[in-house]
């Protein structure tokens, strides 16, 4: 028993919070926020050139590094600390998961490879405009052609990275099904005719936002990933793992939260003291630490069961995503709270977290949502 | 990470389930699911003996160093033991302030001759303790105490009131904050005496809960004696003994606890599930909540044993209490709203007594769990203060004026 990382593991994490205190400060983020693209391609090719995060946890097989959810969860504490931009959480939590869990070996060196090398960036398209994450929000259809293959139609919403991706995973499913059975998944190259995806402004700046509309897209069969119609099973395995990652970036962001809270709360003065010896700040600081430091065991633990133990991982992961989402937000609220006017503006990071925050809460469900599923997950 | 028990521990998970196993289907039958909080009064002399079959047996104190009787297991298996204990609805405790406040704290700051005395009885399950440090005036601001000790030749004598105080009508003996300099600033004249209660200057006096039960006590002392060796730590420093005996509280000794939890969260969800409050949308999302809650819980004892290992208690650890008391009353009144109406009804019983269910007993006695042991407030402050480097609240150094003698007739 022994809940702690190895030092080789804190030594990434150092590194990674060295390279991100370098390549992801405030200016960076608020300049990549505003690009199109909604990140710095110099910065994205150094991650995966220096830092090796896209190969992380793909097998070495597939030309990866083969280290486990661990460090990844040790990693994207400090990306959410940073709030950093890049088509990291896309590509590595989201659209390789996917494959990780859909694809078949030829599939996966295929697609892994180029990932792995950071020349491939990739998004999974699973939510439709009613932003629904289970299998009853998936209505794209996949029609098989006579001549092989299969047409894609329908629209895709919330996709993240959706606009830059160079490769998309869309979840569809055969006409006429319902529920978790009749899933597939695809990948589709974006300039395949008939796709056309766009950019939504979103509140949150630092994670773009994308639909994709399908309109008759006609793919080759060799485009299927996995088996035909039982694509819900490795796609709700992925999206429990996307939900551990998000949940370790929600750790980070809330840690960040309470460090500048802290921060200013020492050193703003009103009544001639410092306003964190008001008794009202410091609890309120207080219970964003309880928020934090309970938020990361769940966060290391739910990266724990993706490594280690599928089957804790069923409640480990809808816990953690909604037990973190939640902590997130009220250290994100709070934070602006203590910084009163000046949390208030464009200029103080406050509202990046505060927006990060609110966005999170949303992208793979609700705290709801994830609530639920725990309930489903352990009987009640 | 490695978040798997070894093959030793496992063992020794077996063993202890195993034994408790046997003995609360034999013998001890009766005792299962008897005692612990809102329910101390049940059966005491039967869990008397229950003690002492545990020492015996070598089940308590199973932290404690090899020398004073303990079996110096780890961390992992101290855990494992309170797990099992309370899978298994073995008895709640009687001996366990003496094993897990007093015990811990001699062996902190003990003299040899105390540790020899008072520590193989605990291990014994034969010498129950008692926690004197509350009184009417001093609660949260324990440094307030004003009960005092004066030297009389070969001992202390004691005179004031403690209040509060669990279990004393059971108890052996006391470990109790006394004022024994007036004169020096307040945190810097206390001394933690160790105090036979059973003595004529002794006067206990069972206060009656909300929960209609007494499990504290006002305790009053009027020329109470105890020997003059019996002073923990150095005269005028027990501020310092006191504080660890509160670390220890907060800390090793509620990682068992989780598991009383849950059985209490099993049976709530049971009945949820029976009633139809689980398809409720809200208590169901509550439910859910309380779920998460408790397995978060869980995970941070894991992630805190780890990181005390060292020996010391980790900022991380420091939000234990706020967060199970703060957990655990929202399950009191979870367990409520799940029986909707019925949760007014009590058991059924003699005409008159008010004997309520265990879901009522902890839907009252969870509102004590953000008192006791430091209030969430305090908790917050201690957070606030030394986790995160925040201003001290402003406090007076003064110690209190001197104690006047008040006898038990006078006070009512
Ligand atoms: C079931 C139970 C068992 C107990 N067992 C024992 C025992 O065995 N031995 C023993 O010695 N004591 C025992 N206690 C007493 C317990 O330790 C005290 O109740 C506790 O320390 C609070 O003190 P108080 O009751 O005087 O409340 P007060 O200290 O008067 O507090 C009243 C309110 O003021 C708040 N408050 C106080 N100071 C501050 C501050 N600085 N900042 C913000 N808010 C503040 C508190 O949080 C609380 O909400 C027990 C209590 C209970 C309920």
């Amino acid at each position: 028993m022994n809940f702690a990382f190895t030092p080789e593991q804190e030594e990434m994490r150092r590194g990674a919070r060295r390279f991100l205190g370098a390549c992801s400060s405030s200016e960076h983020v608020r300049a990549a926020m505003q690009s199109p693209t909604g990140f710095d391609e110099r910065v994205w090719r150094r991650i995966a050139n220096e830092l090796g995060w896209p190969a992380l946890v793909i097998p070495e097989e597939h030309g990866g590094v083969g280290l486990s959810y661990v460090e990844l969860v040790a990693i994207l504490e400090e990306t959410g600390r940073t709030l950093l931009c890049a088509p990291l959480f896309s590509t590595v939590c989201l659209a390789t998961n996917a494959i990780l869990a859909a694809a078949s070996p030829s599939q996966k060196n295929q697609y892994l490879g180029a990932i792995a090398a950071g020349e491939l960036t990739a998004a999974l398209a699973v939510s439709e405009p009613a932003g629904k994450w289970d299998s009853s929000g998936i209505h794209a259809s996949a029609r098989p052609l006579a001549s092989g293959g299969f047409a894609l139609d329908g629209t895709k919403s919330f996709v993240v990275d959706g606009h830059t991706a160079g490769l998309l995973v869309i979840a569809a499913r055969r006409p006429g099904s319902m529920g978790d059975d009749g899933v597939s998944l695809f990948a589709v190259a974006p300039n395949t005719p008939g796709l056309s995806r766009h950019a939504r402004v979103t509140m949150d700046a630092t994670r773009k936002l994308s639909d994709i509309e399908l309109r008759d897209v006609r793919i080759p069969s060799s485009a299927l990933l996995g088996e035909l119609g039982q694509g819900w099973k490795p796609l709700s395995h992925a999206l429990d793992l996307a939900a551990v990652a998000l949940a370790a970036e929600q750790v980070g962001g809330a840690q960040r939260c309470l460090d500048m809270a802290v921060a200013y709360a020492n050193e703003r003065e009103q009544f001639g003291r410092v306003i964190g010896s008001f008794q009202a700040i410091k609890h309120k600081c207080a219970d964003m630490l309880v928020d934090v430091e309970s938020a990361r065991s769940a966060s290391y633990y739910a990266g724990w069961a993706a490594a280690h133990s599928a089957s804790e991982l069923l409640v480990a992961a809808p816990l953690a995503k909604a037990y973190c989402s939640e902590a997130y937000f009220r250290c994100a609220g709070e934070n602006i709270q203590i910084h009163g006017g000046v949390g208030f503006t464009w200029e103080h990071d406050a509202h990046l977290y505060f927006k990060r925050a609110k966005s999170s809460e949303s992208l793979l469900g609700s705290p709801s949502y994830h609530r639920e599923l725990v309930a489903l997950r352990t009987g009640l | 990470m490695d978040l798997t028990f070894s093959a030793e521990d496992e063992a020794f998970r077996v063993e202890v389930r195993d034994w408790l196993e046997t003995q609360l289907s034999g013998e001890y039958r009766e005792l299962r699911g008897i005692g612990g909080p809102g329910d101390e009064h049940v059966a005491f002399e039967a869990r008397r003996v229950w003690e002492k079959h545990l020492g015996a047996a070598g089940y308590t104190c199973l932290g404690w160093p090899r020398e004073y009787g303990g079996r110096a297991l780890k961390l992992t298996q101290q855990m494992i033991y309170f797990e099992e204990y309370a899978r298994a609805r073995a008895p709640g405790r009687l001996g366990h302030i003496g094993e897990e406040l007093l015990g811990p704290t001699l062996i902190a700051f003990g003299s040899d001759a105390q540790k020899k005395r008072f520590l193989p009885p605990i291990v014994r399950g034969e010498q129950f303790w008692c926690q004197g440090y509350s009184e009417p005036n001093a609660g949260s601001d324990l440094a307030s105490v004003r009960t005092r000790a004066v030297r009389d030749d070969d001992s202390w004598l004691i005179t004031g009131q403690k209040t509060w105080t669990s279990l004393a009508h059971y108890s052996d003996w006391a470990f109790v904050l006394c004022r024994t300099d007036d004169a020096a600033p307040k945190h810097k004249g206390i001394s933690y005496l160790l105090v036979p209660m059973r003595q004529p200057g002794i006067t206990v006096r069972p206060i009656q809960q909300m929960t209609g039960t007494s499990e504290f006590n006002e305790v009053f002392f009027e020329n109470a004696h105890t020997d003059a060796d019996l002073v923990v730590g150095e005269v005028n420093a027990g501020w310092k003994v006191a504080m660890g005996t509160l670390a220890f509280e907060r800390g090793a000794s509620t990682l068992g606890q989780q598991l009383n939890f849950q059985n209490e969260l099993n049976a709530i969800v049971a009945i949820a599930k029976e009633n139809g409050a689980s398809q409720d949308p809200v208590l169901r999302q509550r439910l859910s909540q309380a779920i998460i809650g408790l397995r978060v819980m869980r995970y941070h004892a894991l992630r805190t044993l780890s990181l005390m290992q060292g020996g010391q208690l980790a900022r991380e650890a420091m939000i234990s209490k706020l967060y199970w008391a703060t957990w655990h009353r929202e399950l009191g009144k979870l367990a409520m709203d799940v029986l909707g109406a019925r949760s007014e009804i009590a058991e059924e019983s003699a005409a008159g007594t008010y004997d309520l269910t265990a879901l009522q007993r902890l839907f009252l006695f969870s509102r004590s769990d953000t008192i006791y042991a430091g209030s969430n407030e305090i908790q917050r402050n201690i957070l606030a203060e030394r986790a995160l480097g925040m201003p001290l609240e402003p406090r007076s150094l003064t110690a209190p004026t001197a104690a006047t003698a008040k006898s038990p007739e006078k006070i009512s």
